[in-house]
């Protein structure tokens, strides 16, 4: 579904030029779980922006569902990110006066759909958020805030969800609320998720995981999520 | 996006910072207010000298004497002069487009010079203006008689101590009573100086109106030799008679440039002079003049008011600027959950458009409301106003205009911006 070939983004920082991934290959597939690890720098937040479709990478090819990303102009980019992605940001980047309900409708009212309102209640309740669907942003704590920021990323059913460390403005038990939100969907509603952390025990949640350094791949791994573990403890994974 | 999303988001946005929005709007709306009450007192006033250029009767044309001015004030009938004989001449010559000609000479009035005109009844007394005419003055002004009778030829030759009186002047002096049948006196000069005579009313004229600073029915008209006899200042030492005005009625307005040429001709010749010695001035000519002043007055009233808006507009302009800046990052989250850059453009422009139109219609309610003010307690004297439908629509589409112009520009900024930039900032 997802498929990176040689992306390379350089970026110029005044007569600097600053190369934030070399050559980056990745495959996601439908209905993974992955996580991106990596130090600050390694160029993890960059490779996030031109999945999302926020940028474009600077060589290399990127192909989303069969679009060639690179091909497509600002407007039909804008489609795309309303239609075939969702985001959360770590800063949960909610609008300021704004109820939850209509956060979590917006992206419906920039794709021009109906029964608005309707659909978005439905995403708040897949979130646990029904009963605070008129409260605004200052009156949430940081995961419900959070919460309604993952149920604005599924309303519009994208094919994935982006998360730029979701969990790196909460605290250890809200960031657990926060996995299990992401946990539930992928299994039971199929979404592909893919987020960046530098949180281990954040990423143990998934079931792959990629580390990056100096803009490079310097592992891609499967992982055995860390709830099945909790049920089910294999003395093997603790050695290794 | 539908446009109803666009109003609503653009109106959310205004209503969470309303004290800034209202003072951002105040600024259109003093300035369209200004527009509103501007044009509606000059359109006033424009109306008022229509109406009164209209009162002197249709196709009319004036000859007046060149003006000599002795110590800043003009004399009736001085200087180089025009008679009761230049309009008998003119009769005379019998143009096929001058349907009747009138000399008159008038004193007093609203600004007399020296000499003042009183009319006196039993204690009762009014200045005014006191006209010498012919009985074709009715027909030429058309002007008429209400009661009683107009000068008669027969005055003429008596030189009959006989008046018709304005209907003001008939009010002030009478009051309820019939003034037919009553003697006035009519005094001319100043204080102790003055001259006068004992006139028997014998009509009282229709009423005109009064507008834009002269009275038509503030008048006692007297047959024209009485008067040349009688007031010693404005003879003539050859034996003329001098007029201040011949009054020429057209058969129709289309002749006016062939009869000001033909009879200015004949007149240079009879006062056997190089140049004109006198004035013809129509009817158009006056309308033309006054209309022009009122044009040139409206238009630097205009422009002073669209000054302000677009001092209001730079400010609209500035409070987008600043607005975009502030929600760059509410920016960046719309883009990276889908919105174009339509929609952004979109979104502000509305923001500045939904702040001008709405400040247009409340300058609108001002202006109509300061000008109903004004009318009620009569500020601007006896000027009407008059709030016309054309400045209304125009104010509304300036309003419009000025928040397109100041908006286009922030709100074009805003759709350009990066979604990665606009979301990292703080």
């Amino acid at each position: 579904m997802i498929r990176l070939r040689g992306a390379t983004k350089v970026y110029r920082v005044g007569l600097q030029q600053v190369m934030a991934l070399r050559g980056v290959d990745l495959e996601i597939a439908k209905g993974e779980f992955l996580a991106v690890m990596g130090p600050s720098g390694s160029g993890k937040s960059t490779l996030m922006n031109i999945i999302g479709c926020l940028d474009r990478p600077t060589e290399g090819t990127y192909e989303l569902d069969g679009l060639d990303v690179r091909r497509l102009n600002d407007n039909q980019l804008a489609t795309v990110r309303n239609r075939r992605l969702g985001f959360v940001f770590q800063s949960f980047n909610l609008l300021p006066r704004m109820s939850a309900i209509d956060q979590v409708a917006l992206p419906l009212v920039y794709r021009g759909a109906l029964n608005r309102r309707r659909v978005a209640a439905a995403a708040l309740a897949l979130v646990g958020l029904s009963d605070r669907a008129h409260h605004k942003p200052t009156q949430l704590s940081g995961g419900q805030q959070q919460r309604v920021a993952i149920a604005r990323a599924l309303v519009g059913r994208p094919a994935i969800i982006l998360a730029d460390e979701p969990t790196g403005a909460l605290d250890s038990k809200t960031s657990k609320d926060v996995m299990e939100v992401f946990r539930k969907l992928n299994e039971e509603l199929g979404i592909t998720i893919a987020f960046v952390t530098h949180e281990a025990d954040v990423a143990a949640y998934t079931r792959r995981i990629v580390s990056l350094r100096d803009g490079e791949i310097v592992s891609d791994v499967p992982n055995t999520p860390s709830y099945q573990r909790a049920e089910d403890p294999t003395p093997e994974r603790i050695t290794s | 996006m539908t446009l109803a999303d666009v109003l609503f988001t653009a109106l959310k946005a205004l209503v969470s910072n309303l004290l800034r929005t209202l003072l951002t709007m105040l600024g259109i709306v003093i300035g369209i207010a200004a527009v509103i009450a501007l044009t509606a007192a000059s359109e006033g006033a424009q109306q008022g000298v229509g109406e009164q250029i209209r009162g002197l009767g249709s196709n009319l044309m004036f000859v007046r004497p060149g003006a000599v001015e002795q110590s800043g004030v003009q004399l009736p009938g001085s200087g180089p002069g025009l008679f009761l004989e230049d309009a008998r001449a003119i009769e005379e010559a019998r143009f096929p487009y001058v349907q009747g000609v009138a000399a008159q000479a008038a004193v007093g009035g609203p600004n007399p010079g020296i000499l003042p005109v009183q009319v006196i009844h039993l204690g009762q007394n009014t200045s005014t203006t006191l006209l010498g005419t012919e009985p074709s003055y009715e027909f030429v002004r058309d002007f008429y008689v209400e009661r009683g009778r107009f000068v008669t030829e027969d005055d003429l030759t008596k030189k009959a101590l006989v008046t018709i009186l304005g209907g003001d002047v008939a009010d002030e002096l009478f009051g309820d009573e019939d003034p037919i049948g009553q003697t006035v006196r009519i005094a001319v000069g100043p204080g102790n100086f003055s001259v006068g005579f004992n006139f028997a009313v014998v009509g009282v004229m229709e009423r005109k109106g009064a507008s834009a600073g002269t009275n038509q029915d503030d008048v006692v008209i007297v047959p024209l030799p009485s008067f040349q006899a009688r007031i010693p200042f404005i003879r003539d030492p050859r034996g003329f008679t001098n007029v201040n005005q011949i009054n020429i009625k057209l058969t129709d307005r289309s002749k006016a440039d062939r009869a000001k040429e033909e009879i200015a001709a004949l007149l240079t010749q009879r006062h056997n002079v190089n140049e004109p010695d006198f004035r013809i001035q129509t009817q158009t000519d006056v309308l033309d003049t006054a209309t022009e002043v009122e044009r040139s007055l409206q238009v630097l009233v205009v422009s002073i008011a669209l000054i302000s808006l677009v001092v209001g507009g730079i400010g609209i302009m500035n409070i987008m600027l600043v607005s975009v800046t502030e929600r760059t990052r509410e920016i960046g989250i719309r883009k990276a959950i889908g919105a174009k850059r339509f929609d952004i453009l979109w979104q502000f422009l509305i923001e500045s458009l939904v702040v001008t139109t709405f400040g247009g219609a409340l300058g609108v309610l001002a202006g109509v409301g300061a000008t109903s003010v004004a009318e009620r307690f009569e500020i601007g004297g006896e000027n009407t106003y008059a709030v016309t439908p054309l400045w209304v629509l125009v104010g509304l589409v300036v309003a419009a205009a000025t928040g397109l112009v100041a908006g286009v520009y922030p709100a074009w900024r805003a759709s350009r911006l990066d979604p990665i930039e606009a979301l990292r900032h703080e």
